[in-house]
């Protein structure tokens, strides 16, 4: 028997988790050289598609295979499905080729969410790396929507370069909102780039924010979040406090395979989000 | 309007320092503007400052024949830029540049260095300080080697 420390998940108001509902493409967005966004809708005619911010679908190329990718649209307009992939294996490099009408199968939506709710009223740190903002934008679009609700709300984003930089337009927009606060900053840059170079982790003792009042979100590759986690921690953040999502082999999305186990917990079901002083003894560790 | 003092006092740089440390620091500390593109320091040439960005933004640069100027770092507000005074030869390991215009407090690194010759303790203290900066320039710059988001 697996315990589930986290209850807030919704694969158990899916009727049918393991059957594909089909999905036609409206849209493929390049986002960068190697990575898109594909919008969806229902084949069905359903409304929409509710889901919360940092849960994944299961995408399936028929014919070719399923992958495990974040909905990085936004929860509170569930009429369009967005997801954006970098392609790096056999099934996102087919997705990259179908085009608009095909149709995918989805399964989903699955896995704990982040904590919009538990954040009302305190300030909100948000560090993303990379592909990692894509999780991350619906939580952002739901800070926006209820901004009323939250003290400062802070961005730091860092990618390769500035060429790998995700919603682009939309960073432009966030970036002149005075009631947000957005950093970017890159690894190197050969080009025209006037931002901040340097690795993410940098950014986090330059911010004014109140620790002991804050949640942070983080995702990226793990070695960058564990450092983003001791830079906060540095700063006074509590461990309960900083939430992370996790990235491991997801398969069936409903705890029952095993392949994304990460010691005594399921990534697809107590995560992709965790609070990281329930994962703390796992982060980082070698053998899992 | 802050005084160089105020400013030194209430920066983190100098947390826990001493008053009579601190007057040694100010003593050899000025007010330095750069215009956006000015050079503020150039590999090679000798390193007899180091500065503490106020206002702006400063690149730190490597000179490739075939790409030319690199940028590898940036340093903005309230960040301390160069250490290369208090280690031999005193020479500077890059070139930097305001992006910006840049208004930051300069500290001459010779006359500290005299006055830490002189007095030990002020010496350790800023040594603590600058070690931790080196430290964590080297942490950031194993991380950027790792190249964490490309892909593996």
């Amino acid at each position: 028997m697996v315990f589930i420390e986290e209850s807030y998940t919704m694969t158990n108001v899916i009727p049918q988790p393991m059957i594909p509902e089909p999905f036609r493409i409206r849209r493929m967005l390049k986002e960068t050289h190697d990575t898109y966004t594909i919008e969806l809708e229902s084949t069905n005619g359903a409304d929409g598609f509710p889901f919360s911010a940092g849960q994944f679908n299961m995408l399936y190329v028929f014919g070719v295979g399923e992958v495990p990718i974040s909905i990085s649209g936004n929860p509170e307009k569930p009429q369009s499905l967005f997801h954006t992939a970098r392609f790096v294996g056999n099934v996102t490099k087919a997705m990259f080729k179908l085009r608009r009408g095909d149709v995918l199968g989805i399964r989903g939506p699955f896995g704990s969410h982040w904590p919009v709710d538990e954040a009302v009223g305190n300030d909100v740190v948000i560090v993303a790396g990379g592909i990692g903002l894509a999780p991350l934008r619906p939580a952002l679009y739901n800070f926006i929507s209820h901004r009323e609700k939250y003290g400062k709300i802070i961005l730091l984003y860092g990618a390769r370069t500035p060429e790998d930089l995700l919603y682009k337009r939309e960073l432009e927009q966030w970036r002149g909102r005075f009631d947000l606060e957005v950093n970017v900053i890159v690894d190197s840059t050969t080009g025209i780039w006037r931002g901040n170079v340097g690795v993410v982790t940098t950014l986090i003792p330059e911010i004014q924010f109140d620790p002991l009042h804050t949640t942070a979100m983080i995702c990226g590759p793990e070695v960058m979040m564990r450092y983003t986690v001791k830079e906060l921690q540095n700063c006074g953040v509590k461990n309960e406090n900083i939430y992370v999502s996790m990235e491991r082999n997801m398969k069936c999305g409903i705890c029952l395979c095993g392949h994304c186990q990460l010691g005594s917990k399921f990534v697809c079901k107590d995560g992709p989000v965790f609070c990281y002083d329930h994962i703390k003894e796992l982060f980082g560790k070698r053998e899992i | 309007m802050q005084t160089l003092k105020q400013y030194l006092e209430e920066h983190p740089f100098f947390k826990g320092i001493k008053p009579h440390h601190l007057e040694n620091i100010l003593g050899c500390a000025t007010s330095v503007q750069f215009d956006a593109g000015q050079y503020i320091l150039r590999e090679g040439e000798e390193a007899n400052n180091f500065y503490i960005i106020i206002l702006g933004k400063v690149t730190l640069e490597i000179f490739t024949p075939d790409r030319g100027p690199i940028n590898i770092q940036t340093i903005g507000e309230g960040e301390v830029l160069g250490w290369s005074w208090l280690i031999p030869p005193y020479h500077w390991h890059y070139d930097a540049r305001a992006i910006e215009l840049t208004r930051a407090i300069a500290l001459d690194g010779k006359c500290l260095r005299n006055k830490c010759e002189e007095d030990h303790d002020l010496g350790y203290e800023l040594l603590k300080r600058f070690t931790h900066i080196i430290t964590s320039r080297l942490e950031a710059t194993r991380l950027q080697l790792l190249d964490v988001y490309g892909v593996h």
